[in-house]
């Protein structure tokens, strides 16, 4: 077994190892967890209708309360779309 | 690529005003009901990506140019982030304002008495304040964005005609 091998069974050792306690440590599904989660999730859903107007909640969260994180999904289509053009561009004439 | 036959054409014509009408539909109402401007632009495309396959590359690209939706995607693009941008500058016109990036700014005054409502129901269309208007930027830009994406992929690994 080369070194480097040998390395990447180390990293990926170690990696498996964090994802299984970020698993075991995640709280049961559906129950609601007050001390980590205090009102973030309770607060949106009684203020979006009044705040934002919109009667849908998942949009009015993607593009307003999260805001930004649309602004990324858009880079990444405009980097998807500027990355496929530039690797097809040699096969056109 | 090549066109399909003439049954297969004749369907997609069809078919072709109908989801794309669906898909504008899903645009438009992306603050009331399910969706928005990912998955409505999703579907245009697609339609659009049905015309691509029926009709064959060279076809299509003999009607619409690249060149054309990569300004419509930017167009998409600068429309979302000014109407981020918007949130921060209007501070200078409403006294009484705290702006942030992304800020709804519209929702909430009677200045410009557009989307200013509150929605009370699914069929007030003129509710959200900024949200159509970012929902219509980011369909622009996801209809623009995925179909040269496919145009630009079926157009580059074309098999010529009569070989």
């Amino acid at each position: 077994m080369s070194g480097r091998n040998f390395a990447a069974i180390i990293f990926f050792a170690i990696v498996a190892v964090f994802l299984a306690f970020g698993a075991l440590m995640m709280h049961p599904f559906g129950e609601f967890d007050e001390e980590n989660y205090p009102e973030m999730d309770q607060y949106i859903i009684d203020n979006t209708q009044n705040e934002t107007g919109a009667d849908n909640g998942v949009t009015s969260v993607v593009f307003d309360y999260r805001g930004f994180d649309t602004l990324g999904e858009a880079t990444v289509l405009f980097t998807a779309v500027a990355g496929v053009v530039l690797l097809f561009r040699r096969l056109k004439k | 690529m090549i066109g399909m036959s003439k049954i297969v054409r004749t369907i997609t014509s069809a078919v072709f005003p109908f989801v794309m009408i669906y898909g504008l539909y899903v645009i438009a109402h992306g603050h009331l009901t399910p969706g928005g401007g990912f998955q409505g632009g999703a579907v245009v495309a697609s339609s659009l990506a049905m015309i691509l396959v029926a009709y064959g590359s060279v076809w299509v690209v003999g009607r619409i140019k690249e060149k054309h939706l990569s300004i419509l995607e930017s167009l998409g693009a600068i429309g979302f982030i000014g109407l981020g941008f918007l949130g921060i500058i209007l501070v200078l016109f409403y006294s009484s304002y705290e702006g942030s990036f992304f800020k709804n700014f519209l929702i909430g005054q009677n200045t410009i008495p557009i989307f200013n409502e509150i929605g009370k129901g699914l069929s007030n269309i003129n509710t959200a304040g900024v949200l159509p208007l970012m929902n219509f930027a980011v369909g622009l830009k996801v209809i623009a964005g995925l179909f040269v994406i496919v145009l630009v992929m079926a157009y580059a690994t074309r098999v010529k005609e009569g070989k």
